[in-house]
């Protein structure tokens, strides 16, 4: 995901190590140990808090690891957990470097970590997002460090206590062991560990071939409690005296209300007060409403959303009255059949035009992407107590930050006056990096009439049609194949509507939402151009899962595929003549491409579905591969054509992430991404008329149901030595290109455009 | 000594007035009887999650649309928005957290969930293990076929783990290695 979508106070990258950053050893009110990294930005915190201060609280203190006399070990986990398993991977990450013993670890979620800086914010424990992919390798570049040094106290206050060197003793398990065999628990050395100072720098850490948890699987931590029904979700809480909140938005965008008579609703029992919500004029997308909205707060659940049944609304639409997603289409194939120049050329390698007249031979083709909307399990809801110095909010978020940025604005609160806890969050695919919601709960939480605590719940129509949708878009792609039939010139142009309009972005960075620079085949094809056409929109865009890879992926691989088919040519061939010899590329974004582990990713996948043996069989196999954020995916996929039906036979999928953290999550992982990004390509699609949007329940929008999807996702994943980067969308881009290239073969019929199901009924 | 003269029985006891027979409708959830006094066409799952707090149930669309909010009304996987206070009472109900033994063994559906890791972001969890513990007691060695008939939907992609856990759970190897 690019890092302009993560923009105000946020970025997607792991501190470093030159950044300022303060370990501290804290002696809790409890004679615990604690160790935690301080991130701030100004040299004044450069300070350690008393342990007066601290009491014997853990929150709020900057801490990660907390081991108690008992010896039992609370990890401190700073990034939401929305289904991606870092409440597991993080704190393993550290248990591994503490050699604690797993079994007496528990995990914590540490909410919003934020202290007031002369009225800025300064964030104690650095970036705190989820979702995005870069929880694992931000984890890998800092927290390792909270173990390391929480090891080297207990080490060295074991050395004292034997009068030996600490590097004649060795950690095992949440016990040090000296060469003798005496052997000191972590707990009864805590004491003494939290009087001895901190080291001078960050102790080595510990080398691949001791971990103990890292590349072992381990089940989810909250396992337990979700399949109890204990887990509590945001949506699952409430203070005392909470009222509930349900909304009414505007169809339009832009609309406004015409007219309202609330009668009905006041007179409905346990309906306190209807209220009306404006966005702020000014604010960027996502930190306000996206439109005008009509609120029933009421006593109960069921009161408000009675009292909803009966408003009388009138809606008057805006000016994006008109716009209808068949017409942004037909504009968009009208941009890119034309002759304007580009809003951004994105990359230009060599010379496409001069190769493009030595061609032997050319290929061109158009692919076509929906609308997509984030339909997340768990609705948008907040939280919200507004008091006189101090707001208390618990927020479904993959970014706390951003959330606080809304409080602060709306309130006026200092920065540590607001206080944001966030539990395991019910999916976000990008969703919860817009904080629309948390806006309107805080407006009634701060409204004079209300003057109680506010959950807010939208329902899931509302999150369907009142979205930060992924944009629809054209991409036109054309190959130039020389005499040799080698690929010499490859010019894609792409045309959508930037997800980062009014988000604080300069217009010569919309694209970078919309097409990666570095994509498949850039680097690979000497004359390699992409342009990207930019569209205007009213109907508002957000962060989506695996963007910009889901849209481009489907068509490149899907146009490789028909360049093999074009040639008469194995597409597993057609891809590995093109990525050539094992080797590392220089990206334009900084880092490598490794072709290599591009290609074992590729050969596996073929291996494991029997590439060579099922290229002729009936049943139709397709292959695609990707890389991004320095990982390796592909997929192949089998379907046959039962009765006119599509059934999906065999899905293998093979992942190189680098250093596997946890190799269960890892799976799970792959397999849930693969299972979505099918779900996405066979049913899915927004469409909008007369500006609004025109699904407005489940029905309109089926995710698949157990029968559409394949029986097993076969997941082969490669571990590797270097460090890890984030897996939880990996698969996403790949599995539709798969199924596209696989559903030709199988019935000769070439999907452009999605959601399959539907086209392929259409074309059939 | 002789015995009082009896006094006369007054002419009238008074009315009789019997206890008023309290208002509300009678549930039984997880074996424990409720009494609902508010409005009787409150749909179970409003019940279950703002009077009771047993917020395992999730909200899962108006229409229970994604199964998130399925429970056990006498034995059958049923959407809890779908079915009003007054038609339940009386009806055994069972939730996801009635499901586990008393002592906390947990039903093998449920530990099923974990040994298969069939858990995405969480929240549709319980629906799919309702469901499945519906279709495990209709058929004892479910088919794929029959797994698929499962109504629940996921965006996390937790299916082909589900179908892994319940064919654990036909195969009686819950919590086995």
């Amino acid at each position: 995901m690019s890092d302009d979508l993560l923009s105000d106070h946020v970025s997607n990258r792991g501190i470093r190590l030159s950044r300022r950053r303060f370990l501290q050893v804290l002696a809790g009110g409890a004679g615990a140990l604690m160790i935690g990294i301080r991130m701030a930005d100004a040299a004044d915190v450069d300070v350690p808090l008393p342990p007066s201060l601290l009491g014997d609280t853990f929150y709020g203190i900057g801490a990660y690891v907390r081991i108690d006399t008992d010896g039992n070990v609370l990890i401190g986990v700073r990034d939401p957990d929305t289904g991606t398993g870092v409440a597991t991977s993080l704190p393993r990450i550290i248990a591994d470097e503490l050699d604690a013993d797993w079994n007496r670890v528990s995990v914590v979620s540490l909410g919003l970590g934020v202290t007031n800086n002369n009225g800025e914010p300064s964030w104690i424990y650095g970036r705190q997002v989820g979702g995005t992919g870069g929880s694992i390798s931000a984890a890998w570049a800092d927290l390792r460090q909270a173990g390391a040094v929480a090891r080297w106290l207990l080490l060295q206050a074991a050395a004292r206590r034997l009068g030996v060197p600490a590097d004649r003793l060795r950690c095992e398990s949440g016990t040090v062991i000296a060469l003798d065999g005496r052997r000191f628990t972590y707990g009864s050395l805590i004491e003494d560990a939290s009087k001895i100072d901190m080291p001078n720098s960050v102790p080595p850490l510990k080398t691949a071939e001791r971990y103990q948890l890292i590349g072992n699987p381990a089940g989810d931590v909250d396992a337990r409690e979700i399949v109890t029904g204990q887990t509590r979700f945001a949506i699952d809480q409430q203070y005392g005296d909470t009222l509930t909140a349900v909304v009414v938005h505007c169809p339009w965008p832009d609309g406004t209300l015409d007219g309202i008579d609330f009668t009905d609703t006041l007179a409905v029992k346990g309906v306190v007060k209807v209220l009306q919500l404006n966005p702020e004029a000014g604010q960027q997308t996502g930190t306000t409403l996206s439109t005008i909205a009509v609120a029933v707060v009421a006593e109960d659940t069921w009161s408000a959303l009675k009292g909803r049944q009966k408003l009388k609304l009138k809606w008057k639409p805006g000016a994006s009255n008109s716009e209808s997603s068949d017409a942004l289409e037909q504009q968009a194939v009208a941009l890119l059949a034309g002759k304007t120049d580009p809003t951004t050329r994105v990359r230009n390698d060599g010379d496409v035009d001069a190769a493009g007249k030595k061609a032997a031979r050319r290929l061109e083709a158009t692919y076509f992407q929906p609308w997509l909307a984030h339909a997340t399990a768990e609705p948008m809801n907040c939280l919200v107590r507004v008091e006189k110095d101090k707001a208390t909010l618990v927020v479904p978020t993959q970014a706390p930050q951003k959330a606080w940025a809304v409080v602060h604005r709306l309130t006026g609160l200092t920065p540590d006056q607001i206080q944001i806890s966030v539990p395991r969050v019910g999916g976000g695919y990008g969703r919860r990096l817009d904080h629309d919601y948390v806006a309107e709960a805080v407006m009634l939480a701060t409204n004079k009439d209300i003057n109680k605590s506010v959950r807010l719940m939208w329902t899931h129509e509302q999150d369907l049609d009142h979205d930060y949708y992924r944009s629809g878009s054209v991409h036109q792609l054309s190959v130039v194949i020389d005499h040799k039939r080698q690929i010499t010139g490859w010019n894609q142009r792409m045309a959508s509507a930037s997800t980062l309009v009014n988000r604080g972005v300069p217009d010569s960075r919309l694209w970078t939402s919309e097409v990666d620079v570095d994509q498949l085949p850039a680097a690979l094809v000497s004359n390699y151009r992409s342009d990207w056409y930019g569209q205007t929109s009213a109907i508002p865009r957000g962060p989506a899962r695996s963007m910009p890879h889901l849209s481009n992926a489907f068509a490149v691989e899907s146009f490789i595929d028909e360049i093999a088919h074009s040639m008469k040519e194995d597409p597993l061939d057609t891809h590995l003549r093109l990525l050539g010899e094992a080797r590392e590329v220089p990206l334009s974004g900084g880092g490598t491409f490794d072709t290599g582990r591009l290609i074992n990713v590729l050969k596996l996948v073929a291996d494991r579905i029997e590439w060579k043996n099922w290229l002729h069989s009936v049943n139709g196999l397709g292959i695609a591969c990707w890389h991004f954020n320095g990982a390796y995916v592909a997929h192949a996929i089998e379907v046959a054509s039962k009765d006119q039906k599509l059934v999906i036979q065999r899905v293998v999928c093979a992942v190189d992430v680098g250093r596997i953290i946890n190799p269960m999550g890892l799976e799970g992982q792959v397999a849930g991404a693969t299972l979505d990004a099918l779900s996405t390509a066979l049913n899915l699609s927004i469409t909008f008329k007369d500006g609004q949007i025109q699904q407005r329940s489940g029905k309109d929008y089926p995710l698949a149901s157990m029968a559409q999807l394949p029986d097993a996702v076969e997941v082969i994943t490669v571990s590797g030595d270097r460090d890890p980067a984030g897996a939880s969308f990996l698969a996403m881009p790949t599995a539709a290109p798969a199924l596209a290239n696989a559903v030709f073969r199988a019935t000769a019929v070439r999907i452009r455009r999605l959601p399959l199901t539907k086209e392929l009924s259409r074309l059939s | 000594m002789a015995l009082a003269q009896a006094q006369a029985l007054p002419a009238t006891t008074g009315t009789i007035v019997p206890d008023k027979i309290r208002d509300g409708i009678d549930l039984l959830i997880n074996g424990e009887n409720y009494r609902h006094t508010g409005d009787p066409q409150m749909p179970l799952l409003w019940y279950l999650r703002d009077v009771l707090r047993l917020t395992g149930t999730k909200y899962g669309g108006d229409h229970g649309e994604n199964g998130a909010d399925l429970i056990l009304l006498k034995g059958k996987a049923t959407s809890a928005i779908s079915v009003t206070v007054a038609k339940a009472s009386g009806m055994d109900i069972v939730t996801i957290e009635g499901l586990a033994a008393n002592d906390g063994t947990l039903h093998p559906v449920q530990q099923a969930f974990i040994d298969e890791d069939a858990i995405g972001c969480g929240y549709c969890t319980p629906g799919w293990i309702i469901a499945s513990v519906d279709l495990l007691k209709r058929k004892k060695q479910p088919s794929d076929d029959d797994i698929d008939t499962l109504p629940n939907v996921c965006r996390c992609g937790c299916q082909t783990r589900v179908r892994r856990a319940i064919k654990r759970v036909a195969a009686g190897k819950a919590g086995l290695p």
